[in-house]
């Protein structure tokens, strides 16, 4: 290597090293530990010896596959994904569509529509309780109004992760709304006027012309927002103890019981599988919106 | 930023607009479809303001009053009084403001790296940083607690600290930007002689301006609000961050005092709401700059 490249080596490495020797003692190193943890039967009692634990092959994973709880938060924590991801992208294509085609307050909509998105969760969710109450709740005394007796959204089974869920999209689409508006703005006006000229109504226009351009950014929205419902728990911590009858207890709740009752090992490898289930969704959502993609988007630029 | 490039598009087009393109037009029922909805989204943040100087008694009325019949600010009295809030409010500004450093310094030392310089594990260092991205906290967590408690870190504001201070996605978005900066700045100083290191303290930094300013809010606010880890460090009141207090009274002895509970929330989402509203131009570019490719 010839002395100025070198010398370039040197001062890379330098500048690299405080943030690969922090990441890999707080990150990588953990993430490793993790697995390997996922393999031994490690207890809270293990804590000041964590190489003398006994390996226990697949055990623990085999053990949470057959588990009623484990299989109740997994499906879960799906439910939450299904209902949520379609909902935020939806609310969050609307807005920015609506949005993009005003010329006054843009910058304000923008802002205003963002807001909930920079709070605390746990906050969040504490306001939304109060809300949701049965009664004396807005959402109850809202619909009194209109002579409907609301439900206690909280107490129910099967009211209480749909209302998660709503807060949730409350809470996160106004992230999806700003990405999609930006998105909105690269694609060319001239191609909505073509199809203009050529009689293609509003609907038609928005199938065949911002739908396929923007599916890149569709794609992105959903793998991000997808990700951050795959790991809900804050809302459930604070407005429901994951219950009732542990109706909106999810995975990373579950894990996190496991870490209290002081089963590492079981708690890890739980970790684990949804880990893998946040590689899978990332992989499916590129392979179902990306292949369509290039023939569309290629054929629209034109 | 989006703002000036939909201008750019638009401008030109003015006069056909009036001519005809009648989707162009914005029609006024958009306008107020708009403003409603945003009426609808911040609902629950004028509820919690004006619940939370109500008196516990209004608060709890059924049916609720809109507007405080009388107003008062006990809940807040009690919160920075009788309950031990300035700590949680001071714990939770050291460790957001620590970490926001942190990520400032490290991440745009490595972003320049990645960015500009050449060395062998270049590649590999990369992807594995990026690849680290996606990965869930919960997968860490256990971990670490087990880390922190061995080198006596649980329980300590440092142990919070630590393990959030040298984040993938800082790495991510000060190397987007550092790579727009032109190569011939870099060269022209190592032809004035300029050591490699001096190269990036001197003239690299001092440009990176707005992506530091975008990267140190976006830190700040994901940390103020961050939840799981500091759950699991603290374990005496003393070492509670805003969200573990107020998360654990809500579900704790504190459950049923509405007019409290919402007063803290308040005090951990005005902050945040505060910084957002005055430096939002940073954070929607980090948005575009990272989101948008």
């Amino acid at each position: 290597m010839d002395p100025t490249r070198r010398q370039q080596a040197v001062a890379a490495w330098a500048l690299a090293l405080p943030f690969v020797l922090l990441f890999a003692v707080f990150s990588l190193g953990p993430v490793l530990a993790s697995l390997g943890m996922s393999f031994t039967d490690m207890r809270r009692t293990d804590i000041r010896d964590p190489l003398a634990v006994n390996p226990v092959g697949l055990d623990n994973y085999v053990q949470l596959v057959q588990d009623p709880l484990f299989r109740k938060v997994t499906l879960n924590t799906l439910l939450y994904l299904l209902l949520g991801v379609p909902a935020t992208m939806a609310v969050a294509l609307l807005v920015a569509i609506g949005i993009n085609r005003v010329e006054r307050f843009r910058g304000f909509f923008r802002v205003g529509y963002y807001l909930p998105v920079v709070t605390s969760i746990v906050a969040v969710s504490v306001v939304w309780k109060f809300l949701y109450r049965d009664n004396g709740g807005l959402f109850n005394t809202l619909l009194g109004w209109v002579g409907i007796d609301g439900p206690g959204w909280l107490d129910s089974t099967t009211l209480a992760l749909p209302s998660l869920v709503l807060m949730a999209v409350w809470r996160n689409f106004g992230t999806l709304m700003v990405i999609f508006l930006a998105g909105l703005q690269t694609i060319p006006q001239e191609v909505n006027e073509a199809a203009e000229v050529d009689g293609a109504s509003g609907w038609a226009r928005f199938r065949h012309i911002t739908l396929p351009m923007l599916r890149p950014t569709l794609l992105f929205g959903a793998v991000i927002t997808g990700l951050g419902y795959l790991q809900f728990f804050e809302e459930a911590f604070v407005m429901t103890k994951g219950g009732p009858l542990d109706s909106t207890r999810s995975a990373t709740y579950f894990t996190f019981d496991q870490f209290g009752f002081g089963n590492y090992g079981y708690a890890a490898a739980a970790s684990y599988l949804l880990f893998l289930a946040v590689v899978l969704l990332t992989w499916a959502q590129f392979r179902w919106l990306g292949e369509r993609d290039d023939a569309t988007v290629k054929g629209a630029k034109k | 930023m989006s703002t000036i490039t939909a201008e750019k598009q638009t401008a030109p087009k003015a006069p056909a607009a009036r001519d005809g393109g009648e989707w162009r037009r914005t029609p006024s029922w958009l306008y107020a479809v708009l403003f409603v909805g945003l009426f609808l989204v911040v609902v629950p943040f004028v509820w919690m303001l004006l619940s939370s100087i109500k008196p516990e008694a209004e608060v709890r009325a059924v049916p609720p009053t809109w507007w405080p019949e009388t107003i008062t600010l006990d809940n807040y009295a009690t919160l920075f009084t009788k309950l031990d809030f300035p700590t949680y409010f001071l714990n939770s500004a050291i460790v957001a403001l620590a970490v926001t450093a942190g990520n400032m310094v490290f991440c745009s030392m490595l972003g320049y790296a990645l960015a500009k310089l050449d060395f062998p594990g270049k590649k590999a260092l990369f992807a594995i940083v990026l690849g680290t991205l996606m990965i869930p906290g919960v997968v860490t967590f256990v971990p670490l607690f087990v880390l922190t408690t061995n080198i006596g870190l649980s329980n300590t504001l440092l142990g919070m600290i630590l393990p959030f201070l040298a984040g993938p996605f800082g790495v991510f978005l000060m190397r987007q930007f550092i790579q727009t900066l032109p190569d011939e700045l870099i060269q022209a100083a190592r032809i004035d002689g300029a050591g490699e290191l001096r190269i990036f303290f001197s003239v690299i930094l001092p440009l990176c301006g707005p992506a530091l300013a975008t990267l140190g809010i976006l830190t700040f606010l994901t940390s103020w609000n961050n939840f799981l880890w500091p759950l699991v460090v603290a374990q005496t009141e003393d070492k509670y961050t805003l969200p573990v207090a107020l998360a654990l009274y809500s579900v704790g002895q504190n459950a049923t005092q509405y007019g409290l509970l919402l007063a803290g929330s308040v005090v951990v989402v005005l902050p945040v709401l505060a910084i957002f509203l005055v430096l939002q131009r940073h954070i929607m570019q980090g948005i575009a700059m990272t989101g948008i490719k």
